[in-house]
């Protein structure tokens, strides 16, 4: 026990006497501050500060950093461990305060970084000697930093959003304008039901919330009926639908609606001149809304559906069937109850993204608002009103996680899919021929139209100008991705270069950090047992059901000013993607652990190895298609991420989504589209590459099966 | 390696799994630990593994407690159900696994996993070294679990019901492997099972659980002949039971009366074995050391070997195997006194 939680007051101290403590201009990595370094006001460690510039409040971490090297001196483990959780403790709790409370400092840098960390560890440790996590250390230790994590980058920028709406834009406490906020009727009115004026935002984002996730369920159980239970010929092909959201930035789906029902559409103006009607404006709000957020979220109900469809038992199908229940029967009273969870869960799943979802009602919404674009306007637009943002983004926190909070309670237990894994032989009866009718009769149309829209994508680019000049070409590409092979080697000349490699240099960083923290997570959440896992896991999901916008706002309410100033560099990008992506990392981690026995790694705990030898040497190699996944999924969703990254996004990082939005914002949809197509293609390319890469090795019995993209919980929240 | 656990306790919210144990774990011999599914055996066995941390109680290896320590640092070995071989790596590197992590050298390391492969009799399947688990049956699978949990020469070996996914035939062989090996190493081990056979076949201690405590302990001839409690002659054997009333020189079931000598008075429990009773259709006098039931045969199955007969006797309905079939209608059954147990119920 002694020599890791030694080692770690050594770095402590280490890092309090040389690291420079305050973040340094431009980052660590330049290295500009060496030239300063170590006397220097803006670079020096915590040493230097303390005693040459007066910043004394920093000086009681030493002797708490030294103190466990006092160990030794102390008799009985009790009083050690008591020793180490105390200063483990004080310590951290003191970093926090005087960083918060004494002014004029600028925001923490690498020194204090590692120091904290190291005071998180002597807790840890003490916790471990205590006898908590079964003495534990290194379980002790993750559960400590994913916790610290976790409340540092999730509940801490959330609780300034909550602070935030308390306060008035100067940062008095004005619980009256809160009330007056909330209460407004441009986020509660009914004014739609009685006259032709529009209803509240609140009321908006329900409305399409609910529309949203009945159809997108009912065509999603229509896409998995077809596949699972017919003779369906191209059903290979229906299963790409599932990728599809996957590698799809969100908004683009609104685009293509656009191009297609917009005013200069091609539909628009072929029923012009075919029937002479006059084109308008009419998708501009609700209908277009709901009909991109559809086209998007239905694959993620049919992916989830999948599920739940074969994971009703044959038996208990053939049971009725041998009670001499026709097909009919046996569908509408043994099938479809004991899908009736999986219904709900995927209900619940599309309205939440439907909520969260920012690209399509910001593309596509008009004078139809909803919450999400509301937060963005109340920012970003003439207004400025970071209360108000605050507010709604209360009232849109509340209606997630009432809806994550239901899946969870209410759904959680309630799933009668068999999961055994085996004995359960048998064929599932095929549909009643009526049920087959209508399923063909929805979801194969709908299918054809997503075909149209991935062509539209692809087309849109490669036209002169939309709705006007249908002729081929290339100007948008080249304008975007146009590249000079000079002397000096190439140059980037295109407008969207820029944007493209901070986006895949943001998302190459991000991705093994979500899939290292991810996996982690599920290790600890599948493989041990403690006690507040349960609010463990809470904590750790919590980041799925807060939509990205409220994320945005939260980390620059959160990370604008010190201790902690983030606002403006990659850094930010890069722990937003961590923590917003982390959910599914988490997810893909406890499926695929759930899968290897227990009684594998128990087998190498009693051959003498530590966890992490046994993490290292079992349970890793055999997840490592999981950690593929989880890597490819990371990353991907990372680029295609809009909502929380348009909060954050500056001049030195820009990324590719808010680029685009930015182009579709001043009309240029061809550049936009072009640079949409392009981003699809790049992310199938990526995939494909890590698949044939990985290849699909199978291992022997209960080991998981190959990397796969398909059964990777989705979302584009 | 003697070990011994002192009033073990464990509760699961308010499942009481281990009901204050005591044990003591002979040195060299095999024990099995033997119940109905959820006594406790297993928690037991997990106990000692240190998988599971108990709410209180002592557990010793020789003269050192381990209660509090990971299961890593206790120099156990397990045997899973399941033989848990990890899927990614050869046979080889299963069995060396244990030796690695004490960093012998490799020379040692290949010597060692060699000989116990000879042990466990695979090691003359050619090329086994370099298979991976799958590629091999399940009894040979289970093998090289046990040559992985030999190799590390464990203070203690715990099995955990590992015979129970194989089939009849190779259980039986294994079975007599097992024994074999133990004797051979000369390995203190404890054997979870919730087969009797296989614990009467196999321990040279057997002990008995139910609902988290110790029912019985003892060799495996005593606990079979000698139960002591209604709940083992129950668990040993196909057993029948009578409810009756214990009284001076007789226990009375219904209208019929036996003779007894015991010193059980009141509502008492009657049981005995259906091998141990026979049937006859005549009327006959019972035979010396004999006594006699009447009752009416319902229903005959042929198992095999022998025929079992179900005779209803003051309503309740019991059980007497015999190698020839005998017809419907009354009958007599009669059971050797020595056999018949009476506990006060």
């Amino acid at each position: 026990m002694n020599r890791a939680v030694l080692g770690w007051a050594g770095a402590g101290g280490i890092a309090f006497a040389i690291l420079p403590w305050y973040a340094t201009e431009d980052g660590i990595f330049a290295l500009g501050w060496l030239s300063k370094y170590p006397l220097d006001r803006a670079a020096g460690p915590a040493l230097v500060q303390a005693l040459l510039y007066e910043r004394l409040s920093l000086l009681p971490v030493l002797p708490l950093l030294l103190a466990p090297l006092a160990i030794r001196r102390l008799r009985g483990s009790g009083a050690r461990s008591t020793l180490l959780l105390t200063v483990g403790a004080s310590g951290m709790t003191w970093v926090a305060l005087q960083g918060f409370a004494v002014g004029g400092q600028p925001g923490i840098g690498i020194g204090g970084l590692v120091v904290g960390a190291a005071l998180l560890m002597i807790f840890c440790g003490g916790m471990a000697a205590k006898g908590a996590f079964n003495g534990d250390r290194f379980v002790s230790g993750g559960i400590g930093a994913v916790v610290a994590l976790v409340v540092v980058f999730v509940f801490y920028p959330v609780s300034r959003v909550l602070v935030g709406a308390v306060l008035d834009n100067s940062g008095a406490f004005a619980p009256r304008e809160f009330w007056t906020k909330l209460s407004a009727r441009e986020v509660w009115g009914l004014d739609c039901l009685v006259s032709s004026a529009g209803c509240g935002v609140a009321w908006n984002t329900v409305l399409l919330g609910v529309l949203v996730a009945a159809s997108s369920t009912a065509l999603g159980l229509a896409f998995a009926l077809i596949v699972t239970r017919t003779e369906f010929r191209a059903k290979k092909a229906l299963r790409v639908l599932t990728v599809l959201p996957v590698i799809t930035p969100p908004f683009v789906i609104g685009l293509a609606v656009i191009l297609l029902f917009g005013r200069a559409g091609a539909v628009t103006t072929f029923i012009e001149s075919a029937f002479g009607v006059v084109p308008s404006r009419w998708i501009y709000g609700l209908p277009g809304v709901w009909l991109a957020q559809v086209l998007a979220f239905t694959p993620i109900a049919f992916l989830v559906l999948i599920g739940v469809v074969e994971g009703v038992s044959p038996s208990m199908e053939e049971a009725a069937q041998t009670l001499r229940a026709d097909r009919w029967r046996t569908f509408t009273t043994v099938s479809l109850p004991l899908m009736r969870p999986g219904l709900a869960n995927a209900f619940l799943l599309g309205f939440i993204e439907s909520l969260a979802d920012f690209g399509n009602p910001l593309v596509l919404g008009g004078n139809f608002h909803v919450l999400s674009i509301s937060i963005f306007f109340a920012v970003v637009g003439a207004q400025h009103d970071s209360s108000r943002a605050a507010v709604l983004s209360i009232v849109l926190l509340v209606f997630t996680l009432g809806a994550f909070y239901a899946q969870r309670r209410w759904l959680g237990r309630r799933s009668y899919a068999t999961v055994t894994g085996r004995g359960d032989s048998g064929l599932h009866p095929p549909l009643p021929v009526s049920v087959r009718r209508l399923v063909y009769a929805t979801a194969l149309p709908w299918a054809v139209f997503t075909a149209v829209i991935y062509t539209m994508i692809l087309v849109g680019g490669f036209v002169e100008t939309w709705g006007r000049d249908h002729r081929f070409s290339l100007r948008h590409y080249v304008a975007a991705f146009a590249v000079d092979v000079t002397e000096f080697g190439l140059i980037w000349k295109g407008a969207a270069w820029n944007s493209f490699w901070t986006t895949v240099e943001i998302s190459a960083i991000a991705a093994p950090l979500t899939a290292t923290l991810g996996l982690l997570t599920a290790y600890l959440l599948e493989r041990q047992r403690f006690r507040g896992k349960e609010a463990f896991e809470f904590g750790t999901m919590l980041s799925f059901a807060i939509p990205g916008t409220v994320i945005g706002i939260s980390y620059i309410l959160a990370f604008n000013t010190p201790p902690i100033e983030l606002t403006g560099t990659g850094i930010i990008l890069v722990i937003c993607f961590v923590f917003r992506n982390m959910p599914v990392g988490v997810r893909a981690g406890i499926a695929a652990m759930s899968q290897i026995d227990r009684s594998l790694d128990e087998a190498s705990l009693t051959l003498g190895a530590r966890s992490l030898t046994t993490i290292r040497r079992v349970i890793l190699p055999l997840l490592r298609p999981a950690i593929v996944a989880a890597l490819v999924f990371s990353f991907v969703r990372a680029m295609t991420a809009i909502s929380a990254v348009i909060f954050l996004v500056s001049a030195n990082y820009d990324m590719a989504t808010s680029y685009i939005v930015g182009r579709v914002e001043n009309g240029d949809y061809g550049l936009a589209i072009a640079y949409c197509s392009v981003l699809i293609a790049f992310m199938v390319a990526v995939v494909l590459l890590i698949q044939l890469v990985v290849g699909r090795r199978r291992l022997g019995r209960r080991a998981p099966t190959a990397v796969s993209l398909e059964g990777q919980p989705t979302s584009s929240l | 390696m003697e070990v011994r656990v002192e009033g073990l306790v464990k509760r699961y919210g308010r499942v009481t799994a281990l009901d204050g144990v005591s044990l003591g774990f002979a040195s060299g011999g095999l024990t099995a630990i033997l119940g109905p599914s959820g006594c406790g055996k297993t928690t037991l066995l997990r106990s000692l593994a240190g998988f599971v941390a108990v709410d209180g109680g002592r557990i010793l290896f020789g003269p050192e407690e381990v209660t509090a320590l990971p299961p890593q640092a206790r120099g156990t070995a397990m045997v899973f159900q399941h033989y848990a071989l990890w899927p990614h790596m050869t046979v080889f590197d299963n069995v060396a696994y244990g030796l690695r992590l004490r960093k012998l050298p490799d020379a040692d390391v290949r010597r060692r996993v060699e000989r116990v492969l000879d042990l466990v009799e695979i090691g003359r399947i050619t090329g086994v070294m370099q298979r991976r688990p799958a590629e091999l049956s399940g009894g040979q699978q289970q093998r090289v679990a046990l040559a992985r949990a030999l190799v590390v020469e464990p203070r203690v070996l715990l099995l955990d019901e590992p015979l129970s996914n194989l089939d009849a035939k190779v259980r039986q062989r294994l079975r007599a492997e097992v024994r074999r090996l133990q004797k051979a190493v000369g390995i203190t081990a404890i054997y979870v099972t919730h087969d009797q056979e296989e614990a009467l076949a196999i321990a040279d201690t057997v002990v008995l659980m139910n609902a988290g405590r110790v029912v019985q302990s003892g060799s495996p001839q005593e606990i079979y002949s000698r139960p002591e409690s209604a709940f083992t002659a129950e668990f040993l054997g196909v057993s029948n039971q009578l409810a009756g009333i214990a009284e001076a020189g007789g226990v009375r079931i219904g209208a019929q009366r036996l003779p007894y000598a015991g010193a059980v008075r009141g509502r008492a429990t009657l049981i005995f074995r259906a091998t141990d009773a026979s049937l006859a259709t005549d009327e006959e006098e019972a035979a010396p050391g004999h006594t006699l039931l009447r009752g009416v045969l319902e229903e005959r199955l042929f198992l095999g070997s022998v025929y079992r007969h179900y005779v209803r006797v003051e309503g309740e309905t019991i059980m007497v195997d015999g190698t020839e079939p005998v017809e419907g209608g009354p009958v007599t059954v009669r059971v050797p006194v020595a056999k018949l147990q009476v506990y006060a119920a």
